[in-house]
């Protein structure tokens, strides 16, 4: 059976992976469907249309293929370590979203929200310090 | 405002109940020995044959469309932050459905997530 002690470096590795390329496909994906805009109706033409859209836009395809790439990771690392520990963990990532959100879109972030983003951070803090399996391994 | 709220609850709902299935999924496969490509394709393989896989891609795809379309109402920044609301639903799914212990200590950075939320939530202009 594995230990937690056998695991630490992959596992800090990939949800390294997962806090950079998790918040990169979101900003893209950010950015893509502000140039697309929202669907304006859900009967099928118009989900057709806007199906047609996303399929057309490069920025949606690298954020895709972002998420798929932090997909990977985070089931690698649920593969060894409890959901409820990885989970939290991947939430560093929400500060990098507004960072990026901020520095590379130019969205104005609130300094309350600011407040919130650092607040989920400690969070993740908090949560990293705690054993990342608690469960056997069958 | 309606449809805002209805996106956020199924970007949190599906995308936690997508990932708490795709969580039983690699518990049932159990963890990777190593990560080159021969192992990393078994695994694609064994977990193409498990039926909680399929629930959570769907369950995941629902949550993802969800996403793009509060992308194209809201900035990131916001939409992001406020997903994470799913960290409540995740432990505690983690704990019913997963059967995982949650320490004190690990519920207390949910709730400082959760809190965190409504900030972001109040901070919302």
């Amino acid at each position: 059976m594995k230990t937690s002690a056998s695991f630490p470096l992959n596992t800090y590795l990939l949800i390294v992976l997962m806090v950079i390329l998790g918040p990169l496909g979101n900003v893209l994906l950010g950015k893509g469907m502000k140039r697309i805009g929202a669907a304006t109706a859900w009967n099928p033409p118009e989900i057709l249309h806007f199906l047609t859209q996303l399929s057309r836009s490069g920025l949606i395809w690298t954020g895709v293929a972002c998420l798929m790439a932090f997909f990977a990771a985070y089931m690698l690392v649920l593969s060894w370590a409890d959901y409820s520990y990885v989970q939290p963990a991947s939430a560093m990532a929400y500060g990098m979203v507004a960072f990026l959100g901020h520095f590379l879109l130019g969205e104005t972030v609130t300094p309350l929200r600011w407040a919130g983003v650092l607040i989920i951070c400690a969070g993740v803090l908090v949560v990293g310090h705690t054993p990342p399996r608690t469960t056997e391994i069958k | 405002m309606v449809e805002e709220i209805v996106l956020l609850l199924l970007i949190v709902i599906a995308g936690t109940g997508g990932e708490l299935c795709v969580a039983r999924t690699m518990r049932a496969v159990g963890p990777a020995p190593d990560l080159r490509p021969a192992t990393l394709l078994q695994i694609v393989f064994r977990v193409a044959r498990i039926g909680w896989m399929w629930l959570g891609l769907s369950l995941m795809t629902i949550a993802f469309f969800s996403l793009l379309e509060m992308l194209s109402l809201e900035n990131v920044s916001f939409v992001v932050p406020v997903t994470a609301l799913s960290y409540g639903f995740g432990a505690l799914g983690g704990k019913v459905f997963l059967r995982e212990q949650v320490t004190g200590r690990r519920w207390a950075g949910v709730l400082l997530v959760c809190i965190g939320v409504g900030l972001v939530l109040m901070g919302k202009r």
